[in-house]
């Protein structure tokens, strides 16, 4: 799993970006396509290279007024999932 | 949020740049009669194809051939594909992707390259291609890609010739600093299929290959990623045909010719929309070559009612045509069609030495 001090960032020639023909968020990636799902697109718009795992738990944290924990959870989960399949770094 | 019959948007399209190639691999799998440059879709008519694309829902652009670098125009062409938003996608043989090639294609804007590889031992390299010293340029090529910044995929093709190094093939995607590693088999369209019975691995190969793969990806978890699909005559069911014909690909030949696969020119009887007369979205919508097997309206006879139907649409049309001569029939790889034998029996005849390398052939009067 992914460690709350890492600091995760997009592999290089990966883009997230907004798909107007979609109405939808997507992840671009070498012969891959990725559609996140609602939670994770909040994910990644925080992942900058910049805010650690921590970082970006205690910002959903304090928007959705959600507890920490249960909040950290679904981002150390999502983050090593995509870094799994090659989309971040971290 | 689509009404049922709206037809959604492709994800790729694959431009055919050229026909023109410096290699001459025996498993190329493109047609048998090539398009001839002078056939070629000029620049503007590119620019305008890859705006069509992006307005159409289009995100990833795949530039390709025959050797795309052999098109003097590649950085124009990528430069305004990145205007348009595409992701893109050099699919080259990097033989002549030297410094000042790269720095015009990284300019331009290029997301992603892919080298093809022939085998991890130069001499067998050079000798599957066809190409003096071109293992030795690919190798050089991989080391200029990575140090640009730019993410690399090596695609290694695999066949009875090479696959008994996978090992070493795999550690040397890894040691030219790949971020994705393709092994590839060889598909059986085009040229290939002329030398299927020298080029199909054996039962034992394929085993071992598929183990090697298992533990490199083990190992490599979160660093490479390692793309592999057990070959089709092995598999016990087919493959969606480019994700289900017309369903999420639009291929476009050197000459502009619209199709569902690049292979489908081996199919009779179909004439393909080309974009200098239609736009992608007319072809993609309203053309008859790609409704004409597009599901749900299209399934093979005997696929209907079969429990995988919405998983591979019955296969590769292609293929069906290339085995049973009939691109409506089942894809014989599947073990559950009606002429799923004819797949057994190539298995069981594969046993010729000689590859033929691909020869250059085109159409007359085109």
């Amino acid at each position: 799993m992914i460690d709350a001090s890492a600091v995760p960032r997009l592999r290089p020639g990966v883009k997230f970006k907004f798909d107007r023909a979609r109405d939808a968020w997507v992840l671009l990636a070498p012969e891959r396509l990725f559609m996140p799902d609602e939670i994770a697109v909040e994910i990644l718009k925080l992942v900058d290279g910049v805010r650690t795992a921590a970082r970006i738990v205690d910002a959903l944290a304090a928007a959705y007024a959600a507890p920490r924990d249960v909040i950290e959870v679904d981002v150390l989960t999502m983050l090593d999932d995509l870094r799994g399949k090659g989309a971040l770094a971290a | 949020m689509n009404a049922p019959e709206r037809i959604a948007a492709p994800i790729a399209l694959i431009a055919e740049l050229t026909h023109r190639c410096p290699l001459s691999c025996g498993y190329c799998s493109n047609p048998l009669e090539l398009e001839r440059a002078s056939a070629e879709l000029d620049t503007a008519t590119w620019w305008r194809v890859f705006a069509e694309a992006a307005d159409m829902g289009v995100l990833h652009l795949h530039l390709t051939g025959g050797e795309p670098m052999s098109r003097r125009d590649l950085p124009d062409l990528i430069t305004a594909a990145a205007a348009a938003g595409l992701y893109t996608n050099l699919i080259t043989s990097g033989v002549t992707l030297d410094d000042s090639a790269l720095a015009r294609l990284v300019e331009a804007g290029v997301d992603h390259i892919q080298l093809s590889f022939q085998d991890c031992l130069p001499g067998s390299a050079d000798r599957i291609g066809g190409f003096r010293g071109g293992h030795a340029r690919k190798l050089a090529a991989a080391a200029r890609v990575v140090a640009s910044g730019l993410p690399l995929t090596a695609n290694f093709v695999v066949h009875r010739g090479n696959l008994d190094r996978i090992v070493d093939i795999l550690a040397l995607g890894e040691d030219i600093g790949a971020s994705r590693i393709e092994i590839a088999h060889v598909q059986y369209h085009g040229w290939a299929m002329l030398n299927r019975a020298a080029l199909m691995p054996t039962l034992a190969q394929l085993e071992t290959a598929t183990a090697a793969v298992a533990a490199a990806r083990a190992r490599l978890a979160g660093r490479v990623v390692i793309d592999y699909v057990v070959p089709d005559y092995f598999a016990a069911r087919p493959k969606a045909c480019m994700g289900g014909w017309g369903q999420r690909i639009i291929n476009v030949s050197p000459a502009g010719l619209a199709m569902p696969c690049h292979a489908a020119t081996s199919l009779p009887g179909l004439m393909f929309p080309s974009v200098r007369e239609h736009s992608l979205a007319e072809i993609w919508t309203g053309s008859d070559v790609f409704a004409k097997f597009r599901a749900p309206a299209f399934a093979p006879q005997s696929c209907r009612g079969c429990e995988r139907l919405e998983i591979d649409w019955g296969g590769c049309r292609c293929q069906a045509y290339a085995l049973t001569g009939d691109a409506t029939r089942a894809d014989p790889a599947c073990a559950l069609a009606p002429d799923h034998a004819l797949v057994v029996a190539a298995l069981a005849e594969a046993h010729a030495d000689t590859v033929v390398p691909r020869r250059v052939t085109t159409a007359v009067g085109d």
